[in-house]
């Protein structure tokens, strides 16, 4: 099987709300996707749902082989394969730099401690920020705070990343070294990305596909090219032409 | 008053005693089950939840004398002979346990909750995540009303005077009664709980600056 992600007629309520409404999708391994749509649409929930964060109520959800919604599935287990960037980043705020990135390995993986700090440290230095090693989350940009979420992801060997609009809440100025970090990460051939964003440059650069959703549906499925020249759907090409006037 | 303390040394040494020991085990005993309950009322398990949820609300909401008593009478009547000392501590322990319950939940609820979505998401269970992460960051925020429990603790404790637990407030009224000087020996009695209060006041405040 050569899908990572795969969602069957999922169905996801808050209470009364309908959060996401039969949602079919299917990713690849190794594959880049991109998910935009309007604020509200369950971008951020349909992320979330891949690694169980937010439960799905009906369908099934199949992530690298085992369907999440079963109740014999480990999610722990799935979740040590699917690395999540958050908005807000959610560093540690207990522990320094260096700690954040070992913490995981060490009581999830049980890594050796001695290959867990040559590990973190040669991550660190992957996005450059390796003299922070000691510093608290509360002592770094934001920017850098996002640098250090990536490579605490990472440190797990994830084969699945979750970007849930890791740029949304970074200044300006901080946003493009975040970005190459995070198109270096998706341009390994075997890693399979989801990215929430509103950065359509970097969508792209970035993406092999581009959904689009709103109102908790999927309303565009498309190849980058044909997504940015000829959408299809009414709303996305509504969507595209007032982001794009920005 | 200097002569009220020195004929009765003995009688309030023996009663400041028996306070310590009980603020004491009270102390150590209320930390441990409240911090349980705490977890237990935010554990993802709905049924978990409920037990933490009533028996918080059950003790925090019946006077610490009357859970006092119901060990001092009832609890030897069915259950096992107990003395004061055992049924006031007792009584001290959960009524304060349920009050630092409630104290050390509010500390968890105000961690973010990106900080246990992260753990939990790099696949940490629920109670790794809790000790790594909620729970070090919970404890700063707990500290000061925590102080005022432990001095509240302390003060309580002269419950024990209405179950023959031989404390300093149980001296006290002895030695009022004996001698009828009520103004120096309630004093004194003042006095001797300030001696054990200020200290944690005072050491509380010290940690809160050094934590902050």
């Amino acid at each position: 099987m050569s899908s990572m992600i795969e969602f069957r007629d999922v169905q996801k309520y808050y209470g009364d709300f309908h959060a996401l409404k039969d949602v079919n999708l299917e990713i690849d391994k190794g594959e880049t996707v991109v998910l935009i749509g309007p604020s509200g649409s369950g971008k951020s929930t349909l992320a979330r749902t891949v690694n169980g964060l937010e439960t799905i109520q009906e369908g099934q959800l199949i992530v690298n082989g085992h369907d999440i919604a079963e109740k014999s599935t480990d999610i722990n287990r799935i979740r040590r394969d699917v690395g999540m960037v958050f908005q807000h980043f959610n560093l540690y705020a207990n522990k320094d730099v260096l700690e954040n990135i070992m913490l995981a390995p060490r009581i999830v993986l049980k890594m050796n401690e001695e290959e867990n700090k040559k590990q973190a440290m040669a991550l660190l230095e992957q996005v450059g920020l390796a003299d922070k090693a000691h510093n608290m989350p509360s002592q770094i940009s934001g920017g850098q705070k996002q640098r250090v979420a990536i490579a605490r992801a990472l440190a797990m060997k994830p084969r699945c990343m979750l970007f849930d609009e890791p740029t949304s809440a970074l200044d300006p100025e901080m946003i493009d070294d975040v970005l190459k970090v995070i198109k270096y990460v998706t341009s390994q051939s075997d890693m399979t990305s989801l990215i929430v964003t509103h950065e359509m440059g970097f969508a792209q650069e970035v993406a092999n596909r581009v959904i689009f959703m709103a109102d908790g549906q999927i309303l565009e499925d498309d190849e980058k090219d044909k997504f940015f020249n000829h959408p299809t759907n009414e709303r996305a090409r509504q969507f595209l032409s007032k982001i794009i006037k920005h | 008053m200097i002569h009220l303390l020195t004929s009765n040394w003995n009688e309030f040494i023996s009663g400041f005693g028996w306070t310590l020991l009980s603020s004491v085990l009270a102390l150590f005993f209320s930390l441990i089950v409240g911090s349980l309950f705490a977890i237990l009322e935010v554990v993802p398990n709905k049924f978990l939840r409920i037990i933490g949820n009533i028996y918080v609300e059950v003790f925090r909401n019946i006077p610490l004398l009357v859970i006092t008593m119901f060990f001092y009478l009832v609890i030897p009547l069915y259950v096992v002979k107990i003395n004061g000392f055992t049924a006031g501590t007792i009584g001290l322990t959960i009524y304060t346990s349920a009050f630092i319950a409630e104290t050390v939940r509010a500390g968890i609820n105000s961690v973010d909750i990106g900080q246990m979505e992260a753990a939990r998401g790099q696949g940490m269970t629920f109670w790794q995540a809790m000790r790594y992460i909620v729970l070090p960051q919970a404890f700063k925020y707990v500290i000061p009303p925590l102080g005022n429990q432990f001095v509240n603790l302390v003060k309580n404790s002269s419950v024990l005077a209405f179950v023959a637990g031989f404390d300093l407030m149980y001296q006290g009224n002895a030695i009022a009664s004996q001698t009828f000087d009520t103004v120096n020996t309630y004093i004194i009695v003042g006095v001797f709980y300030l001696i054990i209060t200020l200290p944690i006041s005072y050491y509380m405040q010290h940690l809160e600056r050094k934590l902050a």
